[in-house]
């Protein structure tokens, strides 16, 4: 993996080695039935940046995942990406999600799940289908329906998709569950890639996480 | 074709719809085994005589057809939605409204096509005159994707609801109503001699405007749907 390549859109390296922010929320906030699920919260991210979205459950984890995307729009605040206030419309694949429903169809391959992937979203530059099979342990597995994969098998799957898009922004809700010890070194060592590359990352979990790279940015929501 | 560009990303969501359907063929030939079943009871109910199988042959065909694609429908959406596939296709960089628009052809491919392939076979059971066998086609032809449109709102609007079937039977009826009276006019038409163009140019302007508004409509629907 040659993840020192300087990013295709040279600008922000300019502004004095103050990475660039790529995810920013001003005063966000979700209201169901006119009840706060989360919020109002600030945070940015920047290039080559981890946050690690913290909360118990029913804090709202997945909802602000979900409005990150734009798939729920936020009540108050708004959500800025690379500077650009955005939508559905406007982010045009800056931003891979995956979430509790991994997006698999159970009848089609590891291999040709990721083809529709990389149909839909593009291949990074030097990526391709099967090193990223085998980059997340599914090597021998690529042709075998995923309906017949374990729950982490299918996880792993799941990311593979990560390997391949060229997204910048990863925002993953849970991307630990249903892994082994092995697998969750695994998300981090792809998490590291991607921050190397100059991506950023926003990942939920409820469990004692550590990043290779250091501390992550924490971000703490209240139930 | 570069990957994400547009015309890849209509060929990789049809491939996927095709290769999921035909990896489960009996789907495909349940719509086909109900619509042979329907016409094939009819002589029997009503008695063998030609001359009255051969009157009402177009309309059975029509809204046996009909009905055999409302089976299918309630599906259309259900399963991406259900594995987050759905949220896959949001998320893409592609207008959703002409992903949206590949399900629908996809769907047409797999569940009208092999309907219009029996169509004349049916038919033929009931007595048609075999001279406006072209005019039936060229109506399904023209009826059956107008009705996926349509039904592709309906289904989409009832996304967000658990049990829909129900719900998008009574909404869709009065819409298959217009496509119906033009398609069974244009072959009753046929039958008496008379000229049979009109209703199958009406049919056709339906089509047209479907093909235009339903993806749009359907895109706008699911997001609603999906902001749940």
């Amino acid at each position: 993996m040659d993840n020192v390549r300087p990013p295709r859109n040279n600008v922000w390296m300019t502004v004095a080695n103050e990475p660039a922010i790529l995810l920013e929320a001003r005063a966000l906030g979700f209201l169901r039935q006119d009840e706060l699920v989360f919020g109002p919260l600030d945070f940015v991210l920047h290039a080559g940046e981890i946050a690690l979205v913290e909360g118990d459950n029913g804090s709202g984890k997945t909802t602000l995942m979900r409005v990150l995307t734009g798939m729920l729009r936020a009540g108050e605040g708004e959500v800025r990406l690379e500077g650009a206030a955005f939508s559905l419309d406007t982010m045009a694949g800056a931003v891979v999600f995956l979430g509790h429903h991994l997006g698999l169809k159970l009848d089609l391959s590891p291999r040709e799940n990721l083809a529709v992937s990389t149909g839909l979203y593009g291949q990074r530059d030097g990526a391709n289908a099967d090193a990223a099979l085998a980059e997340v342990g599914l090597a021998g597995y690529e042709d075998e329906p995923v309906r017949r994969l374990s729950a982490g098998q299918k996880k792993r799957a799941a990311l593979a998709r990560l390997l391949i898009v060229p997204a910048r922004v990863w925002l993953l809700d849970e991307p630990y569950a249903n892994l082994d010890r092995e697998g969750i070194a695994m998300v981090n060592r792809l998490l590291a890639q991607h921050t190397a590359r100059g991506g950023a990352a926003l990942v939920t979990s409820h469990g004692a996480v550590s990043f290779a790279g250091g501390e992550p940015r924490r971000i703490r929501l209240h139930a | 074709m570069t990957p994400g560009s547009t015309p890849a990303a209509c060929a990789a969501l049809l491939r996927r719809d095709l290769t999921l359907a035909w990896r489960r063929r009996g789907d495909i030939a349940m719509p086909v085994l109900y619509a042979l079943i329907v016409a094939t009871l009819f002589p029997f109910a009503l008695g063998p005589d030609p001359l009255l199988l051969g009157r009402i042959a177009g309309g059975v065909v029509f809204v046996t057809v009909l009905l055999a694609i409302l089976l299918s429908l309630d599906n259309l959406f259900r399963a991406d939605i259900d594995d987050g596939s759905m949220e896959q296709l949001m998320l893409a960089p592609q207008p959703l409204a002409l992903l949206v628009g590949m399900k629908i052809l996809a769907h047409w491919i797999t569940s009208a096509l092999p309907l219009i392939v029996v169509a004349p076979l049916l038919a033929s059971m009931l007595k048609l005159p075999t001279d406006t066998m072209p005019v039936l086609v060229i109506a399904l032809v023209l009826a059956t994707p107008l009705l996926s449109l349509l039904g592709a709102v309906l289904v989409a609007l009832t996304a967000g609801s658990r049990r829909s079937g129900m719900l998008l039977a009574l909404m869709l009826l009065p819409l298959c109503v217009p496509v119906v009276i033009f398609a069974a006019g244009a072959v009753a038409a046929a039958q008496e001699g008379l000229p049979w163009i009109a209703p199958i140019a009406w049919l056709g302007a339906g089509l047209v405007m479907a093909l235009v508004l339903a993806p749009l409509a359907c895109a706008t629907a699911l997001r609603i749907a999906m902001d749940t």
